[in-house]
């Protein structure tokens, strides 16, 4: 769980900033997006270095996944699902909203990559319209309302995942055996949430408000 | 004051249980919560009904039977142990939801009583340290650091309660095991089995039925004792270290 989900944190801060670049127009972000299938030329191919990350990232989902059913399943058989008759303090005590909805939100994550990765990589769906550019397909996708909000609800989910998500893996790992440290870890997991949430949301937000387009 | 109880009422391991709703009318501000179900023993006793069976032993907050559910709160709402626990943190007229711990691996004995024999378990598969036994050893022998015997003081406190159990949402027991694992591994005298204590108690707290951990805190924020949440990291810690040089 730990190191897999940090290993797609590290892959979301690389994406945010590849993201980032529609803020310098369409030659830079299509220039990267080609540039991402030129990396490591010519020891690898063409598209070599993308494939790559591909497997290390299918690799960390697929063990994220598998994991995650695994702890659940131990979970609900060791505290079952309708645990106590009593209606009161169902949230718990002091837990935050972020550990509360982990399960739930990681659903709607994993939804989500399969829509975005219809959407902007394999184009099955192309609201808005077709286009050989990724720039023009992302404008194209983020005039429409119902898409931004689509993105807008997935990356809340995102950013509630990783603020109970990274200081949870730093502690699997053995990191904060002080208050201090934990405290540090915690600013640390909170901060990063809220770049990475703000960070994407800033993309289709300037191109619904025509900020870029 | 007076309060409306609300029970779990299952009279054997494998039997249905439900909850009863017992009226408790006088009962006195001063009254600890076990003097409290002392009395409504007795009254449903003189009417010829069947007590409500619940665990206490010490009756001062050291021993850790009395823990059962308060309004799903685990001993209530004071940091204590139920026997700690007085009426005058409720109000005349509360409904008050009583119920056992509730874990796969801490069966209903009967009403409130639940079998925290997976815990003596845990202990047995390494929360001890081997020593020979004869006259008591010098005292300067092994010199410890007055912050590792304080952490290790602070967590040599818990009482095998089993509230950690009960208020974690994945049912984990892993502040009751780090507890014992972090009083054990900041000593000198807990060195030598160090990392198969770790390895050993870990299986078996997974062999007992009990859940992972996944790092929310619900544990600390009810441990009567106040373990605290750095016990599980430094247990991470020994555990991936136990597990690097090759142990299962
Ligand atoms: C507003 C937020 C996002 C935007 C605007 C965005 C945009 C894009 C674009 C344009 C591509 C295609 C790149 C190309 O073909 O060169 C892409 C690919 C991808 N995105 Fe996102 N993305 C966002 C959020 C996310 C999030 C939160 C995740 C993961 C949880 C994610 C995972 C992926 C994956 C796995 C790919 C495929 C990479 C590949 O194998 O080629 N994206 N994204
Ligand atoms: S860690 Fe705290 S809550 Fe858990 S058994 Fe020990 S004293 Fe009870
Ligand atoms: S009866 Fe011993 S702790 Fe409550």
């Amino acid at each position: 769980m730990a190191v897999s989900g940090l290993i797609m944190v590290g892959y979301l801060l690389a994406h945010m900033y590849g993201n980032l670049k529609a803020f310098a127009g369409q030659q830079a972000f299509d220039e990267y997006s080609h540039h991402l299938r030129e990396l490591g030329e010519p020891i690898l191919p063409y598209g070599g270095a993308l494939w790559i990350i591909r497997v290390v990232l299918l690799v960390a989902v697929a063990a994220h996944v598998v994991s995650a059913v695994k702890l659940s399943r131990r979970s609900w058989r060791a505290a079952g699902v309708n645990r106590y008759e009593t209606r009161r303090n169902r949230r718990g005590i002091q837990r935050s909203y972020a550990s509360f909805t982990l399960r739930s939100g990681g659903l709607v994550i994993a939804l989500f990559v399969l829509y975005h990765l219809a959407h902007l990589t394999w184009q099955w769906i192309t609201p808005g319209g077709a286009s050989p550019s990724p720039y023009e397909r992302l404008v194209n996708g983020f005039n429409i309302w119902w898409v931004v909000v689509t993105y807008t609800i997935a990356m809340v989910a995102v950013g509630l995942h990783l603020r109970h998500g990274t200081a949870s893996a730093l502690y699997t790992l053995g990191a904060g055996t002080t208050s201090g440290s934990r405290r540090v870890i915690l600013a640390v997991s909170v901060a990063l949430a809220w770049v990475i949430t703000l960070g994407f949301l800033a993309v289709p937000f300037s191109v619904l408000l025509g900020v870029v387009s | 004051m007076n309060i409306t109880l609300r029970v779990w009422r299952q009279s054997g391991p494998d039997a249905e249980g439900h909850m009863q709703t017992i009226e408790v009318p006088d009962v006195s501000e001063h009254m600890s919560f076990l003097e409290m179900m002392d009395v409504v023993n007795e009254r449903l006793t003189l009417a010829g009904e069947d007590p409500v069976a619940i665990d206490s032993d010490c009756r001062e907050g050291i021993c850790g039977t009395c823990g059962v559910m308060i309004n799903r709160e685990a001993h209530g709402p004071v940091r204590a142990t139920v026997c700690q626990l007085h009426m005058r943190s409720f109000s005349d007229g509360d409904v008050i939801d009583v119920e056992p711990w509730r874990s796969d691996a801490f069966p209903v004995v009967k009403d409130l009583v639940v079998d925290r024999g997976a815990f003596d378990r845990i202990i047995q598969a390494g929360g001890y340290i081997s020593a020979p036994t004869g006259s008591a050893p010098e005292a300067h022998a092994a010199p410890v650091k007055k912050q590792d015997a304080d952490h290790a003081f602070d967590a040599a406190t818990c009482i095998q309660c089993g509230a950690c159990v009960a208020a974690c949402p994945n049912g984990s027991a892993m502040l009751f095991t780090a507890a014992k694992v972090t009083h054990l591994g900041l000593l000198p005298q807990g060195q030598p089995e160090r990392h198969s204590r770790v390895l050993g108690m870990v299986n078996q707290h997974d062999a007992e039925g009990f859940g992972g951990c996944s790092n929310i805190g619900e544990c600390t924020a009810v441990c009567p004792k106040g373990i605290p949440f750095d016990t599980i990291t430094r247990l991470n810690r020994d555990l991936l270290t136990a597990l690097m040089k090759g142990g299962e």
